[in-house]
């Protein structure tokens, strides 16, 4: 038997390495894969607390979260392609236009 | 007839109105000039009719108030705007519409051809009404009322020429030192007005003076309010420290000379204090301030007026001198002496404004007796009427100046002490003097003027007629108030005995017997003047050289005394001047744009630098972005955490 | 050691290396593939905790859609490993770090210290929630109306997506 506990551990600590590659990492392609582990990880979380609280709104959630993700990450990458094409680069730091 | 009281006031307001709003249009000067002075002739028409109808009332049922209507209800304070119609209000409102009426009638003649004549007419109504509000008031807030606008009237009136020079500035320079000089007594009212208002609780005469009865005598609180009210008194009265702006307000035309600045607005002071009797009584502080600021005011002026050679100026002094003998009545505790020269001074010295105003237009608008002389043959009228006056002011029997002068001079001595008689009885001699030097150079002698290019001629029937029945009144004057010595009854201090028997009462002065003293001091006082005329006479028309002698011999009193004391420069440097070059190097220069301006352009600049700071927050790159929301969420993480 | 908790800590410890070496890679396609391995590592802990619906749909869509759309991104945009992709360590990367690792900390912190009476046996029916037809039962009563709602949410994806990535066409 695993406590909920371990489940909730792991859930932070991917949710955290999400965080370190947004706030780090300079592609913006990666940064959108660190998002989507962030999101992975709280669906981690929502299973779990589903399985052990005998809840189906945990997994209902979990559904809907992964539509969410699959029309942010078409939309966001779509995104990408546009900015690729004016800035042909896709490194973060150059798109900075809203600088002070 | 009382409750048509307001209509007094009402008359010349409309006449203030018609003229003021259509006065320009109107072409013909006659009209403006009927509509301007029938309106102070119903005036006094009116008040004569309640005077007559007071006198058959019985004592006690001749003090009447007029509500007009409900000024201020607010919370504990309330003043209604009324009238009180009592003696001491009658007498003034005689005064007032009387006299107005003769000058108004006069300017009719004088400013004549004048292109502001309409304007002129349009400021004296208003001065009339806010003279007459003044002394009918029933309480102090609604008397402040016409107290400024007097002052307002006689600002208006002495620029009015604007556009003339004077001395050494312009007329208008003239109005506002009056109107200025003014203010300050006018905060001194102002703040004897707060101190009734915080010991009674109300401003209203009746309410005020009978609550004051239960005070003591010498009580500390009852003797500010007396000072703080005098401070007023002298400012509108021109005495000392305050009659500086009353020379200077010769500037204007003549008949604004005579009714404002000889026979009404600066009565306005004593007519205040005669009002407050009850408070000046229970303060003896106060009233030895009054007897002894009177006395010196009385002999100060006189002295200046000695060597004056503006004819104007000379009236001028003579004024402030004799308001000096007013106060010196109010004073030793005799108020109805005090009203009795009022109103006696009211007649002839309006009627030597209006005679010199007669003379000035006659030499074309010279003003210096020195360049005058001789007019007698000339002017006929005018000489006549002006010599009754002089001989009135000097305190001749059986002119009205005597009786009033010398009941003055004889309370002074008997309530007073004799230093203030002989203060007094100095003056009187010096008035004498300075009268007659001024009727002898003016229009006795030879001419000192080129008759073949100025040819004087009298003046015309509307200004003569009016100097004829105020020297008519210079003489017969006097005999409402003839003393018991004298066999009179004096029906004059019997009639307004009742407003001050409340004072009478409280000041305890003892009764005097007809004595040998009195008659032994009315003899000295007619002397005195009998020897001030006959020096000026025989100084100024047989041997003027003594008169430029004297001048050499002490060159040092002369100059002193014709620079006025120079107390116009020491006020200038002492007072003026710091108070104007420490408003615009410290008040403006420091301060204003310095200090306050500084404060808001730093606020200015300090945002300026804060943003220019703070701008740097936005980099433009998501990621720092992300770094401070990941930052916000430690932070709550860790509080929930510590909670 | 039962099996389960063999099963659990091998896909927990492969989920974990695999996120980390995920952000670590400098070339996106290795990131891509690691990403996936994590998808079906977290696939195989749905299965522990019955939720076998949803671990298919993690499978199919996250790492059998979604990925591929990455990959096909990655691909079209042909990244090289480009100077200008060079990372660039400055005061932000630090910061970045940081502030994540205060992060785990604050979380270990909390499950650590703060959570007691925590539950250690999955419900009764929790075998029985994760099947299909309970699912189905469930989405279509009690939640039709976010069901029709994400549909609508997908549309506005799909148009801006195509409006987004077009060519503009110059005349």
């Amino acid at each position: 038997m695993i406590p909920l506990n371990f489940y909730l551990i792991l859930s932070a600590f991917m949710f955290c390495v999400g965080v370190l590659g947004v706030l780090v990492r300079r592609n913006a392609i990666i940064v959108f894969m660190s998002i989507e582990l962030m999101l992975n990880s709280v669906n981690l979380s929502l299973i779990a607390f589903a399985s052990f609280l005998g809840d189906p709104t945990g997994q209902m959630l979990v559904f809907f979260v992964m539509t969410v993700a699959a029309a942010e990450a078409a939309v966001g990458l779509a995104i990408v392609i546009a900015l690729f094409r004016n800035k042909q680069t896709v490194n973060i730091d150059e798109i900075n236009i809203l600088k002070w | 007839m009382f409750s048509y009281v307001g209509f007094i006031v009402l008359f010349p307001l409309l006449g203030f109105l018609v003229l003021g709003l259509f006065g320009a249009r109107m072409k013909s000067e006659k009209l403006i000039g009927i509509i301007g002075s029938s309106t102070v002739v119903l005036s006094f028409l009116l008040g004569a009719s309640i005077f007559a109808e007071m006198l058959s009332l019985p004592v006690s049922a001749r003090s009447h108030i007029v509500k007009q209507f409900s000024w201020i209800a607010a919370g504990n304070f309330s003043v209604d705007f009324a009238f009180q119609v009592d003696q001491l209000s009658i007498l003034m409102t005689l005064i007032v519409t009387g006299v107005g009426s003769l000058i108004h009638i006069y300017s009719i003649g004088y400013m004549h051809g004048d292109k502001g004549f309409w304007r002129f007419f349009t400021y004296l109504n208003l001065f009339i009404v806010a003279m007459l509000t003044l002394v009918l008031a029933d309480n102090f807030l609604v008397m402040f009322v016409g107290w400024e606008g007097v002052g307002l009237c006689s600002y208006l009136l002495i620029g009015f020429w604007y556009d003339k020079n004077f001395e050494k500035g312009t007329t208008g320079d003239a109005a506002k030192k009056a109107f200025i000089v003014n203010r300050i007594g006018d905060f001194g009212f102002l703040l004897g007005m707060f101190l009734i208002f915080a010991t009674f609780g109300s401003l209203n005469f009746d309410t005020v003076f009978s609550a004051a009865t239960v005070f003591t005598r010498g009580d500390t609180t009852i003797t500010w309010i007396a000072l703080l009210l005098f401070v007023g008194a002298t400012g509108k009265s021109a005495q000392i420290p305050l009659y500086v702006w009353l020379p200077d307000a010769m500037a204007g035309p003549t008949p604004v000379s005579a009714l404002i600045h000889a026979a009404t607005m600066v009565t306005a002071g004593i007519y205040m204090v005669a009002r407050s009797s009850i408070l000046f009584a229970l303060s003896p502080v106060a009233m030895d301030v009054v007897a002894i600021i009177g006395a010196l005011t009385a002999l100060y002026a006189a002295t200046i007026g000695l060597v004056q050679n503006d004819i104007k100026k000379v009236l001028a002094y003579s004024t402030i001198s004799q308001l000096g003998y007013m106060f010196l009545g109010l004073g030793v505790g005799a108020f109805a002496a005090g009203l009795f020269h009022v109103m006696t001074h009211a007649f002839f010295k309006a009627l030597l404004f209006l005679g010199s105003g007669s003379v000035i237009h006659a030499m074309h608008e010279e003003q210096d007796i020195q360049k005058m002389g001789g007019l007698k043959k000339y002017m006929p009228t005018t000489y006549l009427t002006f010599l009754i006056a002089a001989i009135a002011i000097s305190g001749i029997p059986p002119f009205a100046g005597f009786f009033s002068k010398d009941e003055i001079l004889w309370k002074a001595f008997s309530d007073g002490s004799p230093l203030l008689w002989c203060v007094g009885a100095l003056g009187a001699g010096l008035t004498a003097f300075y009268m007659f030097r001024l009727v002898s150079l003016t229009f006795e002698g030879s001419p000192r003027f080129d008759e073949h290019h100025l040819h004087p001629h009298e003046a015309p029937k509307t200004m003569t007629i009016p100097l004829i029945v105020l020297a008519g009144l210079s003489i017969i004057g006097g005999f409402i108030g003839i003393p018991e010595s004298l066999g009179g009854g004096n029906r004059f201090e019997q009639f307004l005995s009742p407003v001050f028997a409340a004072a009478d009462s409280k000041m305890l002065l003892p009764y005097h017997d007809v004595t040998a003293t009195e008659y032994i001091l009315m003899a000295v006082s007619v002397a005195i003047a009998a020897a001030g005329i006959y020096f000026a006479r025989k100084i100024y028309l047989e041997r003027t050289e003594i008169a430029g002698q004297t001048a050499n011999r002490f060159p040092g009193i002369y100059k002193l005394l014709l620079n006025k004391y120079f107390v116009d420069e020491i006020y200038d440097a002492s007072v003026v001047t710091p108070i104007e070059k420490g408003s615009e190097k410290l008040l403006w220069k420091r301060i204003d744009v310095g200090l306050i301006d500084g404060l808001i352009n730093f606020t200015a600049k300090g945002t300026e630098y804060a943003s220019q700071f703070f701008r740097r927050v936005e980099t433009g790159v998501v990621q720092s972005y992300a770094i401070a929301f990941v930052a916000g969420i430690l932070f709550i993480l860790g509080w929930l955490i510590a909670r | 050691m039962t099996f389960e908790q063999v099963v659990f800590f091998l896909l927990a410890a492969t989920a974990a290396f695999s996120s980390v070496m995920m952000i670590l890679q400098r070339n996106p396609v290795n990131s891509a593939l690691y990403l996936i391995l994590n998808f079906f590592c977290l696939g195989g802990l749905y299965l522990t905790l019955n939720a076998q619906f949803i671990a298919m749909v993690q499978v199919l869509v996250y790492a059998g859609a979604i990925m591929v759309l990455f990959l096909f991104v990655i691909m079209l945009l042909n990244l090289g490993d480009d100077k200008r992709l060079r990372e660039h360590l400055g005061i932000r990367t630090y910061a970045g770090i940081g502030f994540s690792v205060a992060l785990v900390l604050e979380l270990l912190c909390i499950f650590v210290f703060h959570s007691q009476n925590s539950a250690v046996r999955q419900s009764g029916n929790a075998v029985e929630m994760g099947t299909v037809e309970y699912i189905g039962k469930v989405l279509f009563t009690k939640f039709l109306f976010p069901f029709e709602v994400t549909s609508l949410l997908l549309l506005a994806a799909i148009v801006g997506a195509v409006i987004l990535a077009k060519k503009k066409v110059t005349e």
